[in-house]
This record gives structure tokens, sequence and C-alpha cells, in this order.
């Protein structure tokens, strides 16, 4: 892609940048999830004022801590990453990325932490409903916290509501509304915050079928997995649903992400939702005559309707979008990779010469460059891309971690939808399979997640923000054996890390509700 | 009136630490933690790496050299 950038120092930085968000997102959504549910089971002793639901919320929000303090401040080592090792990428976008942080850090942060002193400190200090109102708000707090987080992912992968300034060469926000309450942010918030409270779910059926299955603290552990299953239940019905709203806005934003969802290399009217499919490794490039599929079995239109909401719409593939010609949403033939990466090039040949032209005191001249880049700076990124192949994604990578987050998923509400039947047939409590399984399920409900992130930002490569900056633009000029360290530093501390709050939770766990008195 | 308000939190604060027990720990890891963060890999590992420049116009040159640098001369 780039001549005077290292390939191996692109793949280090991404590998560095995904290793510490997916370590990072070990911890978040178990927060998010959690702290909803023992917020429900206070609420619940608010209401009751039966000193087993406080018992119980306190159970859960010492594990919710123990998760909190471990994964605190994870997410800074991702900024830190933005400063040094994608330096380019935090100039060209400083002013919109810079927005969303700081009121995350602003707002939700000091939110979270005002609040979480009083959820820990205040039991029988403070009255019953200021301790319940400071568990919500730092929940709230959290999930606020998320939301911003989510804004500034999402604008990296749908631009809005901003314009290129050539003179600081930095994108510029000049609609705020636009980048926070873009579509694809929206979206992405509530399908996000969903995942984390269906892993929570997952997890407090997990823990409370470890208690059945040792026999100890049964009326705790039916409750917990009555109120789990429930809460998980709910959530995965709104998950489908964010889902859907999701698979619409990549259809829309970025096609040649949910062609590699499908495998899709043939586009066409009417196409159908790959259900079970198998990939063949023996598919080289996006136009050789090899069969993308060993073997495939389609809900027949389910495709088209999915990204268009017509069983008969055009859905383009592959080797469409690398080739272009095909009819677009407007009406036009869209472009092909070629045309774009020839758009590309004007646009930054226009930066070169607008900042020679300016520099040479040329008004004349720096306007009609101006003009020509702002004419093409939709396809800025494109101007980096040596070969059409680079537009395409890992398409192994991301079409199998969508159908394990998709079946997971799936599997997720069938567990919620017999643990609740058990529960109430007052069976569960004998049941020592489905004890089992419930227990098993809770490392699944962290590779749903992690699956997800996958798709999203494998997806989406080679782009750093979509169409207008690559990762090989994106990253700083470093050596490569630097990145190498600081990604061997991060896997051990983070597996540390890990390994802490697996050690400290088991040891929670272990001890059980009983042992709940002090913080 | 906010002197008392102020020594009742600062009290609610102290107490709620001295009587910690697992909570002590989870500290500790957080203390270690960001030490390890902010005084050994932003120091020695992370420096921003525009902060070479002194100035913000060299930035904005630095980068834009860099982006049309990058790019595939036709």
């Amino acid at each position: 892609m780039i001549e005077t950038i290292d390939t191996s120092l692109i793949d280090w930085s991404r590998a560095q940048f995904a290793l510490t968000a997916m370590y990072h997102w070990l911890f978040v959504p178990l927060t998010l999830g959690l702290g909803v549910i023992q917020a429900v089971m206070e609420t619940i002793y608010y209401k009751t004022g039966n000193e087993f639901w406080k018992r119980t919320a306190r159970f859960w929000m010492k594990l919710f801590g123990i998760n909190f303090a471990i994964g605190v401040a994870t997410g800074l080592i991702l900024e830190f990453e933005f400063g040094t090792n994608w330096s380019n990428y935090s100039w060209f976008v400083g002013d919109i990325f810079g927005a969303p942080l700081a009121i995350e850090g602003i707002l939700a942060f000091f939110m979270e932490a005002t609040f979480i002193a009083v959820m820990f400190f205040g039991w029988n200090k403070v009255s019953k409903g200021f301790h319940l109102a400071s568990t919500w708000l730092t929940i709230i707090g959290a999930t606020l916290s998320a939301y911003w987080i989510l804004v500034a992912n999402a604008w990296m992968q749908y631009p809005a509501g901003m314009a290129f300034n050539p003179d600081t060469v930095r994108n510029e926000m000049v609609d705020f509304w636009a980048v926070a309450l873009s579509p694809v942010a929206i979206n992405k918030f509530f399908h996000t915050v969903l995942s984390g409270w269906v892993l929570g779910s997952v997890f407090v059926l997990g823990v409370s079928s470890w208690y059945l299955l040792k026999k100890r603290e049964v009326e705790f552990s039916l409750a917990s997995i009555k109120t789990g299953a429930i809460f998980g239940l709910i959530a995965s019905a709104l998950i489908v649903w964010t889902g859907d709203g999701s698979a619409y806005q990549v259809a829309q934003k970025q096609p040649m992400k949910l062609a590699a969802m499908e495998g899709l290399y043939e586009g066409g009217n009417g196409i159908g939702l790959s259900g079970i499919g198998l990939l063949n490794p023996g598919k080289a490039t996006y136009n050789d005559q090899a069969d993308p599929f060993l073997f495939n079995i389609q809900i027949p239109g389910m495709l088209s309707f999915l990204a268009e909401r017509d069983m008969n719409a055009y859905v383009p593939g592959i080797r469409n979008l690398i080739e272009g010609g095909y009819p677009t949403s407007g009406g036009t033939a869209a472009l092909s990779a070629n045309e774009k990466i020839a758009r590309g090039k004007k646009a930054i040949k226009a930066l070169s010469d607008y900042k020679t032209a300016v520099k040479a005191k040329d008004t004349e001249a720096a306007k009609l460059h101006r003009a020509a880049l702002d004419e093409n700076f939709d396809y800025f990124g494109y101007g980096y891309i040596r070969d059409v192949s680079e537009l395409i994604p890992n398409v192994a990578l991301t079409f199998y971690s969508f159908r394990v987050m998709v079946i997971l998923g799936a599997y997720f509400i069938l567990l919620f939808i017999l643990a609740l039947w058990f529960e109430h047939k007052d069976k569960i409590k004998d049941m020592r399979r489905l004890q089992r399984v419930c227990l098993w399920s809770i490392p699944l409900g962290y590779i749903a997640g992690q699956a997800g992130w996958i798709v999203a930002e494998v997806g989406r490569q080679p782009w750093a923000i979509q169409d207008i900056l690559p990762a090989g633009a994106a990253i700083s000029k470093l050596d490569t054996s630097s990145v190498q360290i600081t990604f061997f530093l991060f896997l051990i501390l983070f597996t540390l890390l890990l390994i802490a709050e697996i050690g400290i939770m088991l040891k929670a766990i272990k001890k059980g509700p009983e042992e709940i008195t002090e913080n | 009136m906010l002197k008392p308000a102020i020594i009742q939190i600062y009290r609610f604060y102290l107490e709620g630490f001295r009587r910690m027990t697992w909570g002590r720990t989870l500290w500790l890891i957080i203390l270690v933690k960001l030490f390890i963060m902010f005084a050994v890999l932003k120091i020695f590992f992370f420096p921003r790496f525009l902060g070479r420049f002194d100035s913000q116009g060299e930035k904005q040159e630095y980068v834009s050299g860099e982006l049309i640098e990058r790019a595939i001369t036709p």
C-alpha cells in the first residue's frame, strides 16, 4: 500500500491496537451488564424491604467491583497508542475524536467515580433511596461512558459532521449532532451495550449454577437465575432488533464489510443470507473462477431484505464493489475501485498543490486546488491504495466471526428460555446437566462479544477512517521493533490483570454471599 | 454550612476506606496498574510522536508532508 512504510509496521500497529482493545473489552461488557442486574436487584430490595435481596445485590455488586477495579483505565492505553503509534490519524481527526472523548472523561467518568463510592461505602450510612440512586447513577455513568467511546468509533466507520481543513490538515467538526447522533453511533451503542447485558446475564446464570452444582446458596441462586434469565431474554430480544439495524447501516455505509460478512463475491438482486456455509480456501482472488463456498445453505432473499428492506433488492458483492458499474440506490452507476483510487490521488495531489500555492501566496491557484480537493475528498484515502485487492478485508475472519456471534446469540436465547422455564417449574436445582451448561456458557459470552468486534473492525479494513484514511497512512513512522516490544509488554500486563481478576473473582465466588459484610 | 458537609464527605470516604477488606487488594492493584501505565509505559514507551515539534505549525507541516509523501504519486 505505502512505499515509505514497512507493511510489517502496519500489521504490528494493527495487532497492538487489536490486542489492547480486545483485552479492554473483556472487562467493559461485564461492568455494563452486571451493573444493571445488581441495580435491578437492589431496586427489588428497595421496593420490598426484603434483606434477602440486599444480600443478593451486595454479592453481585462485589463481583462488579472486582471487575470494575481490574478493568478501570485499561482503555487509556488505547489513547496512549493514538498519540504514539497513530499520530497521523490523531492529528487528522483530533478535533472530532477529541470532543466525544473529552465528554466521556468529564461527564461520564466523574459521574461513575462519584457515585461508585456511595455505592460501595454507603450501605447503612446513607438512606436506601440515595444508595439506590447512586447505584443506578454509577451504571448510567458507565453506560454513558461507553456511548461517547462508541460515538468516536462510529465516526471512524461513518465519518459525518466534519469538514477537512487543508490549512491545519485536520477534519473539523461542523455539526456536533451529526457526529453524536449518527445512525451508526446509535445502533452501535445499543447493540454493544446490549451485548454487555447478555454477558452479564450469562455470568449470573453461570455463577449461580456453580452454587447449585455445589448444593450451596440454593435460594440465592434460583432468585439470581430468574433475574438473570429474564434480563438476558429481554436484552437478547432487543439485540436481535439492534443487530438488524447494524446490518442495515453496514449495508448502506460499508458495503464491502457486508460482502465480507457474507462471503459474497458476486452480487445481484434477491440475494440470500448465508445460513450455514464453509468458505472455499482455494478462492485466491476476488475475480478468479473458484466458487467462494465449499457448501452454502442460504435463506432466499434475506440478505437483500436485511440490506435494503426489499427481498428483491440489489446487493453488491466484492467483485462488483471492486469493478463498479452496478446501479446505486441514487440511480447512478457505482464507481469502480480504480476510479476511486484515481479520485483519491487527485485529492492528495490537490492538497499538495494547495500547500505549495499557499506558501507561494498564490491565492488564485490555492482556490483552484482547494476546489479540486473538496470535490474529491470523499475518496481521499483511496489515493494510498496501490492494488485494488487491498480494499478487501479478511473475508474468512469476518465471515466466521459473524457466524460465531450470531450462533452464540441464538444459543443464549435458548439458554435463557430453558433456565427460566425450568426455574419456573422448580426443576433447575436438580438439573445438573443444565447447570453445567450454564456454567460453561460464561466464556461463550465473552467469545460472542469479541467476535462482534472482530466483525466490526476486521471487516472495515484497510480503513482507519472509512474511505478517507487507510491504516497505512494513519500510523506513525516508528521502528517495527518498538511496536513489537510494546505489543508483548501489553500482552504480559493484561494477562497478569486477567489472572488477577479471575483469581480474586473465584475467591469471592467461593466465599459466597454469606460472607458479604464489608466492602 | 459548607464546611460541615465537606467534613462529613471526608469522614464518609475515610471510614469507607478504613473498613475495606477485599477492597484493599483491589485498590493496590489499581494503584500498581496506574503506576505501570503512567510512570513506566507512558513515559518510556508512549511519548507523543508529534511532541518533538514545538509549534502547531510544525506539526501541521509534518503531518501534511507525511500524508502527501505516503501516497503513490501518478
